[in-house]
């Protein structure tokens, strides 16, 4: 049976999936856009970032590596470095994301943490295309972004209301969807391959580099492990 | 400004081509005609629960255990977070209130 919900029923259900997004990149937004306001930038450049670079972490960063003046080759060197975990995102939609036609560009731009995060827990509902629902919440969350970014560099000196901690809905989003996996899920080791390696890298290499090895080796335990859980996982896809 | 215009633009071009390029990298190499791997297909369904859990580390990687203040909010709030989130299964009320707490936990009583 074609399907055939409404525009609107698309952006509703889409809006609803994204709020956990909504809240964490209008205050991160918004503390970006302040940053770089401060910085000597009007809204018209955090508009310009946000809109396309789209990337929470390495936009903080932007804001020293346009105040230290910095060289290309070290803006790049350093992009590579903090977004280097995006690689792997792509990886679980490379299939879908191939059908998508017009979007299909803008669906791999705007793979962000959150987005990821967001479309590996979304159920779509019975007679909803999954491609229209992916695409919303994707331009959705970059909506909020950007608002949020422009909303700090045009008033954020103004908004009095202490903000400290309010990025821990990030935090908050990624535990959440642990437990909502961990749930659903029949094997449990990827997982707790995830939590050990990224602590033991942790441990040995520091906050700043643990990162890329932590998803290299989840990876290559992933590959090394599968004779042992396909046979498990053909019946959890059903 | 601290610097040019130019300048400025081409940091940003820099940062923006080099971030879509990493995101578009699994597209490019595995992206086209030809059918995707099975390794590759076997990812997607298994890294994601890894990605999540290494995100987790990731959030929480610049907390020390020099003072209750540096680690207690967000290990009490992580722990809300999963709890409610097993009990509820809501995604809003669990972030909600899970934020929540750790705002007040580093405003109010680990200052």
């Amino acid at each position: 049976m074609e399907n055939m919900r409404s525009k609107k029923e698309y952006i509703g259900f889409a809006f609803r999936q994204s709020m956990p997004v909504m809240l964490g990149y209008v205050f991160l937004g918004t503390a970006f856009g302040l940053l770089l306001q401060n910085a000597g930038y009007s809204f018209v450049w955090a508009f310009l970032a946000s809109a396309v670079i789209y990337a929470g972490s390495m936009q903080f960063v932007l804001v020293s590596l346009l105040t230290a003046g910095a060289g290309l080759l070290n803006t790049a060197l350093m992009t590579l470095f903090i977004n280097g975990r995006h690689i792997f995102y792509g990886l679980s939609f490379v299939e879908k994301y191939k059908k998508m036609g017009k979007a299909y560009p803008y669906m791999v731009f705007s793979l962000t943490d959150e987005t990821y995060s967001v479309l590996c827990g979304t159920k779509v509902p019975e007679g909803m295309d999954e491609n229209k629902v992916f695409f919303w919440i994707s331009l959705l969350d970059q909506s909020y972004w950007v608002a949020g970014s422009v909303i700090g560099a045009l008033a954020g000196s103004r908004i009095h209301f202490d903000s400290t901690g309010i990025d821990f809905s990030m935090t908050a989003l990624f535990v959440a969807i642990v437990v909502e996996q961990w749930q659903g899920a029949r094997l449990h080791f990827p997982a707790v391959l995830g939590a050990v390696c990224g602590l033991i890298w942790l441990v040995v290499l520091g906050p700043d580099e643990f990162i890329l090895p932590a998803l290299c080796s989840c990876v290559i335990i992933l590959i090394l492990a599968r004779r042992r859980m396909e046979p498990d996982m053909g019946k959890e896809e059903g | 400004m601290p610097i040019s215009i130019q300048h400025s633009l081409a940091i940003i071009a820099v940062t923006a081509l080099c971030t879509v390029l990493l995101r578009a990298f699994p597209f490019l190499v595995f992206g086209g005609k030809k059918e995707v791997p099975k390794t590759v297909r076997y990812l997607g369904d298994v890294l994601p629960a890894s990605i999540m859990a290494v995100l987790v580390v990731y959030c929480l990687r610049n907390i020390d255990f020099a003072a209750a203040g540096h680690y207690l909010p967000s290990l009490v709030s992580c722990l809300l977070v999963a709890g409610l989130h097993f009990w509820k299964k809501n995604i809003l009320l669990s972030i909600g209130l899970g934020t929540v707490c750790y705002m007040i936990l580093v405003q109010a009583v680990f200052v």
